[in-house]
């Protein structure tokens, strides 16, 4: 019972994980690669392409919709992501560290509308935007995004293991409240920012109901919704609509690599605290 | 040093705005909620509020909002094509949910005791869970073509097998539809199943091994019933995102958007038409107030499990 010895039984579990798991990444994977291949190519199994080429890209880049619909979800989602950043922390934070009347009625109210599906709220956030100027506008995409009440439980929750020891210190300094939460509470919370901001950040750059329902021109759309058009548009070149999702995919991807374990640390705990 | 100054500060005479320490600290809390509580009063309560309303009336988007009390529910009991939609709903979160569960859990469990590459293997099964689906979907499209486009049917015409007809066919359609969910959702559960596993202390397997019980009872009498919260909490998640399934139906099924013949067609896309093809926006939020309940149901399902613990 050597600890190196190799059990036939635990080789075949982890050679049967490792399958699974290339499975998993086989539609990615192959996408990718036929991205990279001649219209000929597409359709044999080969999954390597023979003469790898970045044609498509350049076609697919080439009138500029592509790079437009990229720049409108970085932007999109990089404004969400600050904003709820921001307020779902100052709110969890008022919430977790202030004793006043009506406290808990903010909680409570706020955390209710979790049980309002976005799919019923729609319909009015159009009409809404109809009456205000908002449609097929970023700012229309953005408003109902702008702060969610499971970023706000999340960072409550975190806030509450601060120790209240420290921020009377900073008040005994003569800080003011907002110097106090911004500059001494926030960095105490990092862990936790991050988890919020990674999926704040994922959750707005995949969206697709409310940027399909609310954006009209294609000047508007995010990468999700364009792609959607570009891809009926071209149905048979199947090589330009995995340019197109490989387009789509890469920055999500890319981060992770770079950042995989601080992503997936900050998934469990979004997902298990939120 | 703290005490002396708590103390100073209580016995000395009010700031200058007249309002002592607490009642200052009060007015911050209210300042620091202002803008939210607007935020979520203009955004989510009277939206929701408006919702309920909408769906006792009839319009069109142009004309006025005519008062039909629950006419638009009583609708939607003789509508066909809605109980269509609400049984492939039901089909998506009744096999999508314990496939999904079932298959996370065999993959972490088994992942939790492997050493050798654990991170690389558990970044394999989390990488879908980052893509785009409404991206992803058409790959996904592709495969599913028939000869001699879809990648699937090639390779089963290579191994001399028959073709299948995923997308085109009323029974293959919704699974196939379904695997590219649950592809995508695998990854999530596999981690938060690998944090479950690893929460359980190290000591209640020790002492299980000393005794001499076996692999099999250990699973089902200490790891299961410990994991029960992760179980719950994944069921709730899972049950829900199969519930309000869109980006994939919509973008695999554009052409004839939820068919064939409806046969995939979910609820939030039959939502999205009635309200946004139609421009039957009363008898859209009445369909909103249907998937409002079902989600009720199931989260009032989840605080009853949680109380059993």
């Amino acid at each position: 019972m050597s600890r190196i010895a190799l059990h036939p039984m635990r080789v075949l579990t982890w050679t049967l994980l490792l399958l699974g798991g290339v499975v998993m990444v086989t539609p990615i994977f192959y996408m990718l690669m036929t991205s990279l291949k001649f219209p000929h190519e597409v359709y044999e199994l080969t999954v390597i392409p023979r003469e790898p080429t970045l044609e498509n890209y350049v076609f697919v880049l080439a009138d500029g919709r592509f790079l437009r619909w990229f720049v409108n979800s970085l932007v999109i989602a990089s404004i969400v992501t600050v904003s709820n950043v921001f307020f779902d922390s100052l709110v969890g934070y008022t919430l977790a560290k202030y004793r006043f009347r009506g406290r808990y009625l903010v909680f409570i109210a706020i955390l209710s509308t979790l049980m309002i599906p976005t799919e019923m709220l729609v319909i009015p956030w159009y009409m809404m935007s109809a009456s205000f100027g908002w449609l097929d506008t970023t700012w229309g995409i953005m408003f109902p995004g702008m702060m969610t009440a499971f970023g706000t439980f999340l960072m409550k929750q975190f806030f509450e293991t601060v120790p209240d020891d420290f921020l009377d210190a900073a008040r005994v300094d003569g800080l003011n409240e907002f110097t106090i939460w911004w500059k001494i509470a926030m960095p105490l919370v990092t862990p936790a920012l991050s988890a919020l901001a990674i999926f704040v950040f994922l959750g707005n750059w995949t969206a697709f109901l409310w940027p399909l329902i609310v954006t009209n021109s294609p000047t508007n759309y995010t990468i999700p919704v364009g792609l959607t058009t570009f891809s009926v548009e071209s149905q048979i070149d199947w090589e330009l609509i995995m340019t197109g999702a490989s387009l789509a995919t890469l920055p999500t991807l890319v981060v992770f690599l770079i950042f995989q374990r601080y992503i997936i640390r900050g998934v469990v705990m979004a997902g298990l605290k939120g | 040093m703290t005490a002396m100054h708590e103390a100073d500060r209580a016995t000395a005479p009010p700031p200058l705005s007249g309002l002592t320490v607490e009642q200052k600290r009060v007015a911050w809390a209210w300042a620091f909620l202002a803008v939210p509580i607007l935020f979520y009063v203009v955004i989510r309560f009277w939206p929701t509020l408006d919702a309920f309303w909408l769906s006792l009336h009839a319009w069109n988007l142009l004309g006025e909002r005519r008062f039909i009390g629950f006419e638009n529910f009583a609708r939607l009991m003789e509508d066909r094509v809605f109980w269509q939609v609400f049984r492939n709903t039901f089909l998506y979160l009744i096999i999508g949910t314990p496939v999904s569960i079932v298959l996370s859990f065999l993959v972490a469990y088994h992942l939790d005791r492997v050493r050798f590459m654990h991170g690389f293997i558990r970044a394999l099964y989390f990488l879908p869970f980052l893509t785009t689906a409404a991206a992803m979907a058409w790959v996904w499209r592709w495969f599913y073509q028939p000869v001699p486009i879809g990648v699937i049917n090639n390779l089963i015409a290579d191994l001399g097998l028959p073709q299948i007809a995923f997308l085109q066919s009323t029974t293959n359609a919704l699974p196939a539809i379904l695997a590219t969910a649950i592809w995508h959702g695998l990854g999530f559960q596999v981690v938060i199943f690998l944090a479950g596993l690893r929460a359980i202390p190290e000591t209640y397997y020790e002492a299980a091994r000393v005794d001499g019980v076996g692999n099999g009872t250990i699973l089902t009498r200490i790891t299961l019933p410990l994991l029960k919260p992760t179980v719950v909490f994944l069921v709730v998640f899972s049950s829900i995102a199969f519930l309000r399934i869109f980006d994939q139906v919509f973008n695999m099924t554009t052409n004839d958007p939820g068919g064939p013949l409806n046969s995939t067609k979910p609820l939030v896309l039959l939502i999205y038409e009635t309200a946004f093809r139609s421009y039957e926006l009363g008898y859209a939020a009445a369909q909103t107030v249907v998937l409002f309940l079902v989600l009720l149901v199931i989260s009032l399902l989840q605080l009853r499990l949680l109380r059993d613990r």
